[in-house]
């Protein structure tokens, strides 16, 4: 498990359990009692530790090496996932992760960005940062979901779209311009949850949504905490100001209407206790699903484009 | 009209101290070239045909038939939804862009007519925190697409812009959305929208509204693009390949109908919307 840096209250705890794990080998039983004792101790420092944190840090926690992507909640939340590739233009993005799966028996949509864990995994997937050809491929699937009255649920994992030379010759903007329009009026429900690091607009092109939901230590953001501090503070390295200004975090997004629900995360983080996050967000999707199924697609498009509608604050006199 | 001195006069004076306003350096070229001049030539400079970036009653008034032109929710005006501060409070920011323009915000919307055709506008001020989108640019353009989508008429988008405007945060992010969603219905409806993109039509407006025009018109050597080259620069570690971004290199690459000189601009438009209208 690696560490963040205002975890060290909890380190000497996490590491005695991992050295009583490896030391009763077979004979579980003979420490079972002592890492139980432990393991609530150390959720309970967590939970403190986590209960205080800043947005900054929060952003350490959403960008975790070790947090679940979003192949894993695919996996350990959807049944059958069958991926689908390819823009049918130009290549397959494996940046944007698409395919048809099953929730709770029945046949849905499944995107989203993916980033690696390896090295090598992480050049694959550009780390999570699309080329237009991956937006373009994750239009085509929610087209294919409108024709076949697939509900779309999409996960959201990325630092942003692709700043790059073929991604702006290929068109970059167009891209997530095209998402943007075609998601507002796509007739079949759509559900998003940010996971990890919601970044700019290559986060919101798969986050025109019916329902919105955040990961409790995932982030939200216009643009990222060093790209602002880099405009506004001139000097990249001013993160944590700006991300406090931005306020980033799922609770502030929650109050200004963004996101609908904040999902909460075990002790310490998705990272380290994975199966517990997957069970709290199938809960809120089946809960969140539940409402939106049976509502009319008509008055679903309707609800949709006004809830984006009714976004932003201004004065009028 | 008041405005229309005050836009023509407000850009130089600080510090040139040979008469004042008499002479103008081409940002491009570096050509000092007679103001007068400048202003008979549209605000193109006549040595490198530079175009340079306009006040949005400038523009509304070198474009607009004489007398047609009526501003839509000069009212709209922005709020500090964060309680924004960096090394200056956004609200403070807000006030003197305010005093500087003489603006509320950064978009001018209205309607009035091209050639005698009849056509609802939002027209992008650059000098207004760098033609940044947040709520009021997001609702006015939002509005526009609305009232045509009601009174059944078209749109003509003017866009120079950073991107969204940082200081509102991810309600910013959301006007992406917003004008999306608008220019979706009114594309549905089967009306027209011709996006005019001007210096500079970056991040996240021409990720939404601006990319969506049934027709997309760039003004010569305008910057274009997502990311901005710095931001790809420093992200490929690599030197950008010549005209990177410019109007003629995206034209080059399929992403916009056409580039339009200014001198050219009012007859254009009057005819996409005689095709289109």
């Amino acid at each position: 498990m690696q560490r963040l840096d205002f975890e060290s209250a909890v380190e000497k705890i996490e590491d005695k359990i991992e050295r009583l794990k490896i030391a009763s080998g077979q004979d579980k039983a003979s420490t079972e009692e002592e890492i139980q004792k432990l393991e609530q101790k150390a959720a309970k420092i967590l939970s403190n530790i986590y209960s205080k944190l800043t947005p900054w840090q929060i952003t350490q926690v959403a960008r975790h090496p070790q947090r679940p992507y979003t192949m894993d909640y695919i996996q350990n939340i959807f049944t059958e996932f069958m991926e689908l590739h390819g823009d049918r233009c130009f290549s397959d993005d494996p940046a944007m992760l698409c395919g048809l799966a099953k929730f709770n028996g029945d046949p849905v949509v499944v995107m989203g960005q993916q980033k690696g864990r390896t090295i090598k995994e992480k050049v694959r997937y550009n780390f999570g940062m699309p080329h237009p050809e991956g937006f373009r491929k994750s239009l085509r699937i929610m087209e294919l979901a409108e024709r076949f009255s697939l509900p779309v649920f999409t996960f959201i994992d990325t630092p942003g779209a692709y700043p790059g030379v073929g991604a702006e010759e290929r068109g970059q903007s167009e891209a997530i311009a095209a998402n943007l329009m075609k998601m507002s009026g796509l007739r079949t429900p759509i559900i998003s949850t940010v996971i990890g690091e919601g970044g700019s607009g290559g986060a919101l092109a798969i986050g025109v949504a019916d329902r919105v939901l955040m990961l409790e230590f995932a982030t939200y953001s216009v643009i990222s905490p060093e790209g602002c501090a880099a405009i506004l503070w001139k000097d990249g390295t001013k993160g944590s100001l700006a991300a406090n200004a931005l306020k980033i975090d799922a609770a502030s997004l929650l109050k200004s209407g963004v996101v609908d629900a904040v999902v909460p995360e075990p002790a310490g983080g998705a990272h380290r206790n994975p199966g517990d996050t997957f069970n709290n967000l199938k809960a809120c999707l089946t809960e969140v699903f539940s409402e939106i199924k049976h509502t009319t697609v008509d008055k679903l498009v309707k609800n949709r484009y006004n809830k984006f509608r009714s976004l932003g604050l201004f004065t009028e006199e | 009209m008041g405005w229309f001195k005050n836009s023509f006069f407000s850009v130089e004076g600080k510090s040139v101290k040979v008469p004042q306003g008499l002479w103008v350096k081409c940002e491009h070229c570096a050509e000092i070239i007679y103001k007068k001049e400048l202003e008979r030539d549209l605000e193109v400079c006549p040595k490198c045909s530079y175009h340079f970036r306009l006040p949005a009653f400038e523009r509304i008034n070198m474009l607009f038939d004489k007398d047609t032109f009526e501003e839509f929710d000069p009212l709209v005006g922005p709020t500090d939804p964060l309680g924004f501060k960096d090394i200056k409070k956004y609200k403070d920011k807000i006030k003197s862009y305010q005093k500087k323009t003489g603006q509320k915000d950064a978009l001018i919307s209205g309607l009035g007519c091209i050639n005698g055709r009849k056509v609802m506008t939002a027209v992008f001020d650059f000098a207004f925190m760098g033609g940044s989108m947040g709520a009021v640019v997001g609702e006015k353009i939002t509005r526009v697409f609305e009232r045509a989508l009601d009174k059944r008429c078209g749109v003509i988008t003017f866009t120079a812009s950073g991107g969204a405007r940082m200081q509102e945060g991810i309600l910013s992010l959301m006007q992406m959305a917003k004008t999306a969603a608008a220019a979706g219905r009114l594309k549905e409806a089967g009306l027209p929208f011709i996006s005019v993109l001007t210096d500079p039509t970056t991040g996240g407006v021409t990720a939404s509204f601006a990319m969506l025009g049934d027709i997309i018109v760039a003004e010569p050597g305008a910057l274009i693009g997502f990311a901005g080259p710095r931001v790809i620069a420093q992200t490929i570690k690599q030197t950008l390949p010549e005209g990177f971004q410019r109007a003629e290199y995206i034209l080059e690459h399929g992403m916009i109908d056409m580039i339009v000189e200014r001198k050219n601009m009012k007859e254009s438009l009057g005819r996409l919307l005689e095709y289109l209208g």
